[in-house]
């Protein structure tokens, strides 16, 4: 396994907002976490990463036991996140921008650099010295998954990729995240969107109110509409 | 605490007084435009150190003053004593190198513990680690001043427009833009300095894009502090070294840095050429109010660009002071009557102690009432004032004109003192609550600073540095006995009604402005006006204490509402529990006492003092009444552990976050409230 998360909870403050969350991904796979807003997906990813204060449970990374770290040593490892609201430094250019993310190549994993991204995303390569406060919403969304590219990571966290994207840039953020599975990244996505999941994702788990109810391929959840209806329909 | 800030200090080659005297000429101007421009180099040393460090680790550096000054005698020492070693260059440049040694340690050792706790504790910290060094440098290089040798090859006057410009002063004025380029180049082409301007805008991210922030983190306070040290020790062929250069240079940062607005580098260079020509030609054009015009500049920048010239607007606001997990309760009948039976045990003091310790403890009784107002201000507000001292301090004047200069009865005086420190928080306040923590916290102090300017400066009305003398009690409440009553009496009711105010309908709107200011507004409750109307009451309560204390000690001097005075304030409110109603009364008694006493023990009271400020904030950040609930809170959940044990959310050790070493004060509290 790639990463294995067992029985993990956590805590705003007095609030408990995950409970006993299981979460298994192997290598080069593509694994879509599914809930409505407010489910507990970002807090599942930043509980991983170390972002959130109070964690219990037990979280590895290949094979190795990253809970207690601190979150620049668990990125170190190969395990990038790319956070929901993009968190672009407005103040850098996409140079910069990239520059902040990059950490030394790793075995096992692709290696990045600005050159190959701009081929990835051609957007940014057209902006390279622009200021990331200055580009929109769609183009952020590139930079910011580019930019933890740079760290060379073995598997990527993306938090809800295609939130408020317009429909074309939504598909080729889908062609993107392929293309970085063909290099043999695993992935993990949040989304709400599951048809947009669908296009890109091997298997799939239901978060709802903080505890997962479905874990199963793809195939699985489609055969399956009553739990589609149940934690996923609006 | 004897010293207190003032913007320049006498300059050995400055224009010169027997310049001053000359017809003021076109090419005087321009000397004195050129002056002002050299001082302004140092000046911005100092204050980019304190921008940079606060940007990336929002620290407002309180000891930056501290490090400048060290800068200035280890520098002595080194071209002084060393100087066949070193050489003259040589022996700044490590002079620089060794005090940015020291404030890395500092960080390790410190700030490391503190990064994630209010800013109150922040600045206080770094204020107690400042008077640690005041008394350390004395110990080290004795009380006199020191005078540095002069640069090798500056030591002449070029001569421009017929009047002489000191050499080493044209080297300054091309220093300043060096270091400003220099500057501009480390954080806009190296690696490193992209990353302390990602760190500025979002540190979490950079830490999730795997870098190390605890070493970016030192890396900065260390770059920030070599620039206080290199500025401090490039003054020593200008100035004398003294141990009094902290808190002059601190003061005229914070307002630089205030200015230009923090966190921003060109801003600190700006403002630096800014406020030494105020100062340069203030002295020629204004003589009568020079120091305090450059207060009036900042506090005129600020009402148009409540972030400084170049500074930004505050991300959320971190978890104000006074917030509290263990909900506030009014008193029990019992605890009421424990109360009024201590008041009354206090009463007996007279027939069981002598007129010394009456006249402690009407002092005590007088800071009790002090510290309750900043803590209605700070606590119950969450407006963390750095210069609560200008209300009792004007109180204080406000009952010493009355008495000297209208003749007024001591009571007349008592009632109508007041009204000036009243009439101050009604203006400052007025400029104060539109801005938030740090900038708050800053602008209260150059408030202070100013009403301090204006009793030091002007002479013919408050005596000056001499003060205004025999502000004596009436006759009936001439002795210790009766004046302790009275002092014990005036403090009690304040005390209660600002009790009763926090838990009336006002206090619980003021709270909920604490707790959030946006959540308040929605539901219509006007923050602003609530903050104002907050702020003239603490106002009010400490001008009654500042005219009970002038007729206490029978004077009023500008000491009184100096920036000591102010953290002496802050410093009982910490003491005694910041999230707690009585943490403040409490709070005054103690450290009013250990003061006195420990003044009475030992030379070195400035660092034991210090050293206390320093171990309350990283060790005891609760204060006593705050420690004392935990004890309590803790002995009931045990007690009624047999049924409820589960009541509380799981309390199991948990993983820290990322990088900086989690504060004991983050961490918030999970004992149940009852």
């Amino acid at each position: 396994m790639k990463l294995e998360v067992h029985q993990l909870n956590s805590f705003y403050g007095p609030a408990h907002i995950l409970f006993d969350v299981d979460i298994n991904v192997g290598p080069g796979e593509v694994v879509a976490l599914l809930g409505r807003n407010g489910a507990g997906k970002s807090t599942t990813f930043r509980s991983i990463v170390g972002l959130v204060a109070r964690r219990e449970g037990r979280i590895l990374f290949e094979g190795e036991d990253i809970t207690a770290r601190p979150t620049h040593e668990i990125v170190r490892r190969g395990l990038g996140y790319v956070p929901e609201d993009r968190r672009i430094f407005t103040e850098l250019t996409v140079e910069e921008n990239l520059m902040v993310g990059e950490q030394p190549e790793r075995t096992g994993a692709p290696r990045w650099t600005p050159e190959k991204l701009y081929t990835l995303f051609p957007n940014l390569g057209e902006m390279r010295g622009r200021l990331g406060g200055r580009m929109s919403g769609g183009e952020q969304q590139m930079l910011t998954i580019a930019r933890t590219l740079m760290g060379n990571p073995s598997l990527v966290l993306l938090d809800e990729p295609s939130e408020g994207l317009a429909p074309k840039i939504v598909e080729e953020m889908a062609n993107a995240i392929l293309a970085m599975k063909n290099e043999g990244l695993s992935i993990v996505l949040s989304e709400q969107n599951l048809h947009f999941a669908r296009l890109i994702s091997d298997r799939a788990y239901i978060i709802e109110s903080g505890r997962i109810r479905f874990g199963g391929t793809i195939r699985e959840l489609e055969e399956s509409p009553d739990i589609r209806d149940a934690y996923l329909a609006v | 605490m004897s010293s207190v800030a003032q913007p320049s200090e006498p300059r050995r080659n400055d224009a010169g007084p027997d310049q001053n005297q000359r017809v003021a000429s076109v090419e005087f101007f321009v000397v004195q435009f050129l002056t002002g421009l050299a001082s302004a180099a140092s000046l911005f040393l100092v204050a980019s150190g304190l921008s940079i460090i606060f940007g990336v680790t929002r620290i407002v550096n309180f000891a930056h003053g501290a490090f400048y000054m060290l800068g200035a005698y280890v520098a002595y020492t080194l071209t002084d004593r060393f100087e066949g070693f070193f050489g003259f260059w040589g022996g700044i440049v490590v002079a620089a190198l060794v005090v940015a040694a020291v404030g890395a340690l500092l960080e390790i050792v410190l700030l490391r513990r503190i990064y994630r706790a209010p800013e109150l504790f922040q600045l206080l910290a770094t204020f107690g680690v400042t008077l640690m060094v005041q008394d350390l440098v004395v110990m080290i290089w004795g009380p006199e001043d020191l005078v540095g040798p002069r640069a090798p090859g500056l030591r002449g006057a070029v001569d421009i427009l017929g009047l002489a410009v000191p050499t080493y002063d044209l080297f300054l004025i091309v220093l300043g833009p060096l270091v400003l380029g220099g500057l501009w180049i480390l954080f806009h082409r190296t690696r490193w300095g992209v990353l302390v301007r990602a760190a500025t805008q979002d540190r979490d991210m950079v830490a999730a894009l795997g870098v190390n922030q605890t070493w970016l983190f030192t890396s900065v306070f260390a770059l920030g502090i070599f620039l206080a040290g290199l500025g401090g020790a490039l003054q020593i062929p200008r100035n004398a070294v003294t141990h009094l250069m902290d808190l002059s240079i601190i003061v005229e940062v914070f307002v630089v840095v205030v200015i230009g607005g923090l966190g921003s580098v060109l801003g600190a260079f700006i403002a630096a050429v800014l406020v030494s020509e105020l100062n340069a030609f203030g002295i020629l054009i204004f003589p009568k109010i020079s120091i305090v015009l450059v207060f009036l500049v900042m506090a005129c920048v600020l009402i148009v660009r409540p972030w400084g010239l170049l500074g930004r607007a505050e991300g959320p606001a971190r978890q104000p002071a006074g917030l509290s997990i263990r909900p506030w309760r009014p008193m029990s009948q019992n605890q009421r009557l424990i109360m009024l039976a201590v008041v009354v045990a206090a009463g007996f003091a007279p027939f069981v102690t002598g007129d010394y310790a009456l006249t402690v403890l009407a002092e005590i009784a007088v800071f009790a009432l002090f510290a309750a107002s900043l803590h209605f201000l700070m606590t119950v507000g969450g407006l963390a004032s750095f210069g609560h001292a200008a209300y009792f301090g004007l109180g204080a004047y406000g009952a010493a004109f009355a008495t000297t200069m209208f003749g007024m009865p001591m009571i007349g005086s008592l009632l109508l003192g007041p009204l000036l420190g009243v009439a101050g928080a009604i203006l400052f306040g007025w400029f104060c609550v539109r801005l938030s923590g740090v900038y708050f916290a800053m602008l209260t102090l150059a408030f202070a600073q100013i009403a301090w300017s204006i009793a030091f400066q002007w002479v013919e009305v408050t005596g000056g540095d001499n003060g205004i003398l025999g502000v004596w009690p009436a006759s009936w409440a001439s002795s210790p006995a009766t004046f302790y009553w009275l002092a014990l009496a005036v403090s009690v009711i304040g005390i209660v009604a600002l009790r009763v105010l926090v838990f009336s309908p006002f206090g619980y709107a003021l709270r909920a402005t604490r707790d959030s200011a946006l959540r308040s507004e929605a539901i219509g409750i006007d923050r602003s006006r609530v903050q104002w109307a907050a702020f003239v009451i603490a106002g009010t309560f400490a001008g009654i204490a500042g005219a009970l204390f002038a007729f206490l000690k029978g004077s009023v001097f500008p000491d009184n509402l100096a920036i000591p005075m102010s953290v002496d304030g802050l410093v009982m409110v910490l003491l005694g529990g910041i999230e707690t109603v009585s943490g403040a009364v409490v709070g005054a008694i103690v450290y009013k006492a250990l003061a006195i006493w420990l003044v009475s023990q030992t030379d070195l009271s400035k660092l034991v003092l210090g050293a206390i400020i320093v171990l309350l904030v990283v060790a005891f950040p609760k204060g006593i009444v705050g420690f004392a609930e935990d004890l309590l809170a803790r002995r009931r959940t045990r007690a009624d552990d047999g049924g409820s044990a589960a009541r509380t959310a799981p309390a199991k050790a948990t993983a820290p976050t990322s990088g900086s070493g989690a504060a004991p004060i983050a961490a918030p509290k999970m004992e149940a409230a009852r």
